[in-house]
Formats: structure tokens, C-alpha cells, sequence
């Protein structure tokens, strides 16, 4: 990039570091990274913090919790984890191929493609959410199952599934953002650090998911 | 400089207003003066301002709440408050207190306005973040109050289940939300104000010549990016059971309450140490300027710190003991609540040795951090008595444990506040305020402070319990010694009002470095103006400059001034 177009790029206050143009912006893009891992670090306590309550109910009653895990749609789970697992993929190559600033055309498809596998996770999601509604697997007075412990499990299910959902949903928004910006001006993705705080806030939602998949999907299938 | 041209075409040479205009940048307060100026604003230091008004509102609203809650406690009968109203204010003053005042206090005030100028730098790391991050806070506050007009929540601060989940009838939903919204903006400034200090630092600041009061924030932000996430998976999971049914926690359907206490107070004690870390760093900044000595053991108090909040994470069990834990586990917690008071009383060794043969001056700032290292000590020992377990069962949620918690958490952290508003002001607004009166104040607030909570320990040890707006008669005489302390504390807490903005107002212009301290934020105007410094801050030295490095204290001499600018 020419002096002028990093200068045109740089925010405060890096914008004001007493140095050339080149450091401020390596200085700033290592801003917005360091930025994003230390958010990542308190997601992956917020996570953390749900997956310990689901193991501590969990332990407490293994067998409510097999019985409950049973009756979640395994067809489902496992579409949305190779749908979210090859959207990690297409995100990772868009940052990469941003990064480099030549592959101008692959970063847009891969961006467009990764906003598009989020939004087909949600599409299979909501098939799934209307499932479990018509098999009363909403804790509650109409619940199918007649153990109060399955009950926790799903509560789990839906708070966790929830939370997981909404901060994919915040990812596709960030995501099209990049996308839209990139296809009015496609010099603007390349080097910018804005594709990669994505791209890592996007793999820890995949991540968070592939926690959560043997979570709710295979208690009680195995044997 | 002015142009020549003006001058030679005045006969009097004075004529020409631009003459003596140096062009020097405005203040950060006089650049803009709209209100879209202030609220759309990423200046670190106009955003510290906006947390101050807020604050300062919320400490006004906790303290009528409290002011209540003693004049019902005055008399062993109920006669100014019903037992509902009277759950409601305690929750009440809790909640704003904690959440809307300890936490954001000295971090998001003196912490956002001094970091970048103890470090020379320009900003935080991400100035529109840190604007968000008030937004989240007002907009947190706004919540919790609308629940308290809206009827107010009876739980306590700590919305323990299943109280909170099954039985409340009162606003608890509206309140966890307030409280969960608030969390995301001490996520926001934890992220800031590491971001700042890993990338922001001037050329040859390096880790170790840091303030103390920066290393404060370091280790503060690290905590409230590591524990508010659990606080606001606990407040989700209250709130989901009670809006949407889902029962994570009904013991009726298996559901374990213990496990809320355990996920609550992984992150609420980590949340005391949020409210005094930076209290320490105040402190650690106003007893080495007004002692005149560099801050004895620089690194230790470095370690302490860092000491402080690791272990911090550790001890959560002990507000657990009586819950039925196991007893190994309420040993190990017993065992690491200990421990955690080894760096803590290391500082207080530290301060003291600081002052050893200092040429100490009781300037009002000065006369606050004492109160605030008598009333740390205090409250420090009686956490002592808590973590063993016998003492613990003993005094289990009687006013023993109210008044060890409100010498560190009122006590420590607000002394230190003031101390460091105090310290600060000339530098923040320009002004001085009348040093007669912050005295006064000082000194008023540390002997109200010990009236209202000493009487507490003996009362709770004596066996009376927290939480009942009637008592047993024999616990009158305690109760009579303590509202009447409240009575002085709110006079110390109002004259500050008073005389500061009296002092924005009608206050004489202060230096840029009216107490000859050593940091950086004292080598540019008073008030600083938008980009913080005229030239670029280079550091040549360690922080506390007072004397030449190993030499011994001097006494029986005039006291020795500043040795002048690092940079």
C-alpha cells in the first residue's frame, strides 16, 4: 500500500503515534487483535461458566441426562456441524487471502459463502427448534418427558443453543458488513485487521459448538 | 507565535490581541462546548468525566438507601419501614452501590483519564469502545433504577436462588438484566485498558517503570475481563428461569441452588478485589508524593498486585462455608483466603516503610490514603477471622461480616476515591478547592466511617444478624452508635459536593503540577488538553523521581520538592 492510502487508514489514536505510517499501522492492526483475543479469553469464560453447570447437572443425573439426550434430532446436529465446521474453512481462507492483499475476487466469495453457511446453520436450527416445540420438549407443564431432571437438561438445550445462536447471528452481521464494504471498494479488505478479528470471533463460535454438539447430541447414543 | 505583522501596525505594540496568544491547543474541556460534544465524545478524558457525573449520581442514590436502612435501625421496633420496603432498600443500596458505583468508580473515572497520561499516551486503545462502555453502564443503571421505581427487588445483592428464581414477586428480571447490561461495559474498559498498556506505552516506559497506579488498573482489567463473563452467565441463567421457565436451578426438579452461590461467587469475590485493587493503586501514588520518598519496594508491590488478583480467583468458597460443602474443600478455600492476605499485607508493610523518615505532609489527599491504609488494615484482619472456619460458622451472615466488608469496600476503596478525586482535581478541572475544608472533610469522613461500622463488629459478634429491620433490645446501644455515625459520614460525603463545585466555579487556577508529584500526567497543562501532551513523552527513569536512586531519607530538614520532569 502507498504511504497515502495507509495514512487514509489509520484511526485514533494510532493514527497519532509519533512514528512512519507503516509502524503506526502494524501497531494498530496489532491493536485490534490483541483486542479481539482478550474478548476471546472472556468468552471462553462465559462459555466456560455453562458448560461447568451442564457438567455438575449432568454428573448429578447421568441417567435422566442419557434418557433426555436421546430424544434431541442427531440428523440435525450433525448437518449444522459440518455446515459450521466447513464455514470455519471458508472464513480461514478469506482472512488468509486478505491478508495477503492478491486474492481480491477469493476473499469476497469465501466471505459471501461463510455468511451464507451461517445463515443456512440457523435455517436447519429453526427446522429443529420446530421439531423439538411439536415433541413438547420445552421445560415446562407440557413437557413429554416425565423425569424433572430432563427438564435441566433441556433448559440447557434451549439457553445454550439460544446464546450459541445470537452470537452467530452477531458473526453473519459482521461478516455481510465485510462482504458489502468489500464489494463497493475491493482494495479495502486487503491487510485490513477487520478480517481477521472476524475470522476469530467466528472460529470461536464454531468452537463453541463443537463443544456443545457431543454436549446435546450424543449423551445416551453411544452403546 | 503571534505575527509581526500585527505589531508593527499598533503604535502601542498591544493592541493586537493575537500578540501574547502562544498557540497553545485548548483543553480537553474547552474544545466544543455542545452537548453532542460531550456524548458523542472518544476523548478518554471527557468519557472519565461522564462516568463521574453517573457515579456520582448512583453514590447518592446507594446512600439514600442506606440512610433509611439506619434510621429503621435506630429503635429495635419498626417504625419508620415495613419488612418489605426494608428488604427492598437493603437490595436497593447493594445493587447501586456495587454494581453502579465500587466497580466503575476508580477504574472508569481516575483510571480512564489518567492511564493514557501516566503511560503518554494520546488515548486508550479503542476510544470508541470506551465511549460504549459508558452507554452500557448509563444504560445498566437506567434498568436497575426503572426496576426500583417500577417497585423495587427484595433478594439482596446477591439474587441467591431459588429466592430469586421462584418465590420473589418483585422486579428481580428487570434488575439482572440492568446488572448483566453493566457487566459488558467493565468487559469493554478491561479490554481498553489492557489494549492500552500492551501497545500504547511511550518510548522507554517499560513494564517496570509503570506508576502503581497503572500496574492497578493492568491487573483490575484482567479480572474484570476473566470474571464479569461467569457473573453475567449466573444473572442469564436467573433470568431465563424466571422469564422463560427454564429450570437450571429449581431444586424441585433436581436442580442444584449451591451451584449458583459457587458460579456467583467466582466472580464476586474476584469483584472485592476489583473494587480495591485500584484503590491500592491510589493510595500507592498519594503516599510516595506526600511522604517524598520513592515507593519503597517498587517490584514487590508489583507482585503483590499481580499476587493479589490471581489468587483472588481461588478463595470464592469461603462466603460458602456454611453452605454444606465438603470439608476438605472449605479447608483448601480456608487455606487460600489466607494466603491471599500475604501480598496484600506486603503493601501495607510497603506504605509504611514508604513513609519511614519520609518528610510526610498531611495535604487533604494525604490525610485520605492514611484513613484509607488504618481502615484496610482493619478490615483486612477481620477477613482473617472470616476465613477460618470456626470464626466463620460463628459470625455466619451476622453484622460482623456487614461491617468487615464495608472497611474495605467503604472504608478502603471510597477513601481511596476521594483521595485520589482530591489529588487529581487540579489536574482534571484546572482549579484548586479549599484545602481547609477537604481536610475537614477527611478527616470527618475517616471518624464517621469508624462510628458507623465499629459498633457493627462488636453487634455481630455479639450475635446479631444482618438483614431484619427489627432486633433484639440488647443490640440497641450498637445500632444507636452506628446510625449515628451514618449521620456524620453523610455530612463528609455531602461537603465534597459542596466545595468541589464550588471550587469549578469560583476556584483559583491551578499549576500544572501543584503538588510537585513525579508522573507523567503532571508534565502537561492543567487540564490537559485533547492529545494529553505538547511534545512526545519520552521516559528516562523509573516512576516516584522524589530523590536520587538509594539515597537515604534526610529529617530534620525542609521538605525536599519534586526533582522535576522524567521526560
Amino acid at each position: 500500500m502507498s504511504r497515502v492510502e495507509i495514512e487514509a487508514r489509520l484511526r485514533e489514536p494510532w493514527s497519532e503515534l509519533e512514528t512512519d505510517p507503516g509502524t503506526a499501522f502494524a501497531r494498530q492492526r496489532d491493536g485490534a487483535t490483541l483486542g479481539i483475543w482478550i474478548f476471546l479469553a472472556s468468552e471462553v469464560l462465559f462459555f466456560g461458566a455453562l458448560f461447568l453447570t451442564y457438567t455438575a447437572a449432568r454428573l448429578a443425573h447421568p441417567e435422566a441426562f442419557a434418557a433426555a439426550g436421546r430424544e434431541t434430532n442427531i440428523v440435525y446436529g450433525t448437518l449444522n456441524t459440518a455446515i459450521l465446521l466447513t464455514s470455519s474453512l471458508t472464513m480461514a481462507v478469506a482472512s488468509q487471502a486478505a491478508e495477503t492483499g492478491l486474492f481480491r475476487r477469493l476473499t469476497l466469495r469465501c466471505l459471501a459463502a461463510t455468511a451464507a453457511l451461517g445463515l443456512a446453520f440457523l435455517v436447519v436450527k429453526g427446522f429443529e427448534y420446530r421439531e423439538d416445540i411439536e415433541k413438547h420438549l420445552v421445560p415446562g407443564a407440557h413437557f413429554a418427558l416425565d423425569r424433572g431432571p430432563a427438564q435441566i437438561f433441556f433448559a440447557f438445550y434451549w439457553l445454550v443453543t439460544v446464546v450459541h445462536a445470537i452470537h452467530l447471528s452477531i458473526g453473519i452481521v459482521l461478516v455481510v458488513r465485510l462482504t458489502v464494504k468489500g464489494w463497493r471498494d475491493p482494495d479495502i479488505l486487503a491487510e485490513n485487521p477487520q478480517v481477521e478479528v472476524t475470522a476469530l470471533y467466528w472460529h470461536l463460535v464454531d468452537l463453541v459448538w463443537v463443544f456443545l454438539y457431543p454436549m446435546l447430541y450424543l449423551p445416551g447414543r453411544s452403546g | 507565535m503571534s505575527t509581526t505583522a500585527g505589531t508593527t501596525a499598533s503604535p502601542t505594540g498591544l493592541a493586537d490581541p493575537d500578540e501574547l496568544d502562544l498557540r497553545l491547543p485548548v483543553s480537553y474541556l474547552a474544545d466544543g462546548h455542545s452537548v453532542r460534544s460531550w456524548l458523542l465524545t472518544t476523548d478518554h478524558k471527557r468519557i472519565a468525566i461522564l462516568y463521574a457525573i453517573t457515579i456520582t449520581v448512583f453514590f447518592f442514590i446507594g446512600g439514600a438507601a442506606a440512610t433509611l436502612v439506619r434510621l429503621e435501625l435506630a429503635t429495635p421496633e419498626a417504625d419508620v419501614l415495613r419488612a418489605d420496603t426494608y428488604n427492598k432498600l437493603f437490595t436497593l443500596h447493594g445493587v447501586v452501590m456495587v454494581w453502579f458505583f465500587l466497580i466503575p468508580s476508580i477504574p472508569n473515572t481516575l483510571g480512564n483519564f489518567l492511564v493514557p497520561l501516566m503511560i503518554g499516551a494520546r488515548d486508550v486503545a479503542y476510544p470508541k469502545l470506551n465511549l460504549i462502555s459508558w452507554y452500557l453502564n448509563l444504560g445498566g443503571g437506567l434498568l436497575a433504577v426503572a426496576a426500583l421505581l417500577a417497585g423495587g427487588v427484595d433478594t439482596g445483592w446477591t439474587f441467591y436462588v431459588p429466592y430469586s428464581t421462584v418465590f420473589s414477586n418483585t422486579w428481580v428480571s428487570l434488575t439482572v438484566l440492568g446488572v448483566f447490561t453493566t457487566g459488558f461495559s467493565s468487559i469493554a474498559t478491561g479490554v481498553n485498558f489492557i489494549g492500552t498498556v500492551h501497545l500504547l506505552r511511550a518510548p522507554g516506559m517499560t513494564w517496570f517503570r509503570l506508576p502503581l497506579f497503572v500496574w492497578a488498573m493492568y491487573t483490575t482489567s484482567l479480572m474484570f475481563v476473566l470474571a464479569t463473563p461467569v457473573l453475567a452467565v449466573t444473572l442469564l441463567l436467573v433470568f431465563a428461569e424466571r422469564t422463560f421457565g427454564l429450570p437450571i436451578f429449581d431444586p424441585a426438579r433436581g436442580g442444584d441452588p449451591i451451584l449458583f452461590q459457587h458460579l456467583f461467587w467466582f466472580y464476586s469475590h474476584p469483584a472485592v478485589y476489583i473494587m480495591v485493587l485500584p484503590a491500592m493503586g491510589v493510595v500507592s501514588e498519594l503516599i510516595t508524593c506526600f511522604s517524598r520518598r520513592k515507593v519503597f519496594g517498587y517490584t514487590f508491590m508489583v507482585y503483590a498486585l499481580v499476587a493479589i488478583a490471581v489468587i483472588g480467583f481461588f478463595t470464592w468458597g469461603h462466603h460458602m462455608f456454611t453452605s454444606g460443602m465438603s470439608p476438605y474443600a472449605a479447608l483448601v478455600f480456608s487455606f487460600l483466603s489466607f494466603i491471599v492476605a500475604v501480598p496484600s499485607a506486603i503493601k501495607v508493610f510497603n506504605w509504611t516503610g514508604t513513609l519511614y523518615r519520609g518528610q510526610v505532609g498531611f495535604e487533604s489527599p494525604m490525610l485520605y490514603a492514611l484513613g484509607f491504609v488504618g481502615l484496610f488494615t482493619l478490615g483486612g484482619l477481620t477477613g482473617l477471622f472470616l476465613a477460618s472456619i470456626p470464626v466463620d460458622v460463628h459470625v455466619q451472615d451476622t453484622y460482623f461480616v456487614v461491617a468487615h466488608f464495608h472497611y474495605i469496600m467503604v472504608g478502603a476503596s471510597v477513601s481511596a476515591y476521594f483521595g485520589g478525586l482530591h489529588f487529581w482535581w487540579p489536574k482534571i478541572t484546572g482549579r484548586t478547592y479549599p484545602e481547609t475544608w477537604a481536610r475537614f472533610a477527611a478527616i470527618l469522613m475517616f471518624f464517621g466511617f469508624n462510628l458507623t461500622f465499629f459498633p457493627q463488629f462488636i453487634a455481630g459478634y455479639l450475635g446479631m444478624p444482618r438483614r431484619y429491620h427489627v432486633y433484639p433490645p440488647e443490640f440497641q446501644i450498637w445500632n444507636v452508635l452506628s446510625s449515628a455515625g451514618a449521620a456524620v459520614l453523610a455530612a463528609a460525603y455531602l461537603m465534597p459536593l459542596g466545595y468541589l463545585t464550588w471550587s469549578l466555579l469560583f476556584g483559583e487556577r491551578a499549576g500544572n503540577n501543584p503538588w510537585d508529584a513525579s508522573g507523567l500526567e503532571w508534565r502537561t497543562s492543567s487540564p490537559p488538553p485533547r492529545r494529553n501532551f505538547f511534545g512526545s513523552p519520552r521516559v528516562q527513569g523509573g516512576p516516584y523521581n522524589y530523590h536520587p536512586e538509594g539515597v537515604a531519607p534526610v529529617h530534620d530538614q525542609p521538605r525536599l520538592p519534586s526533582r522535576g520532569s522524567l521526560t
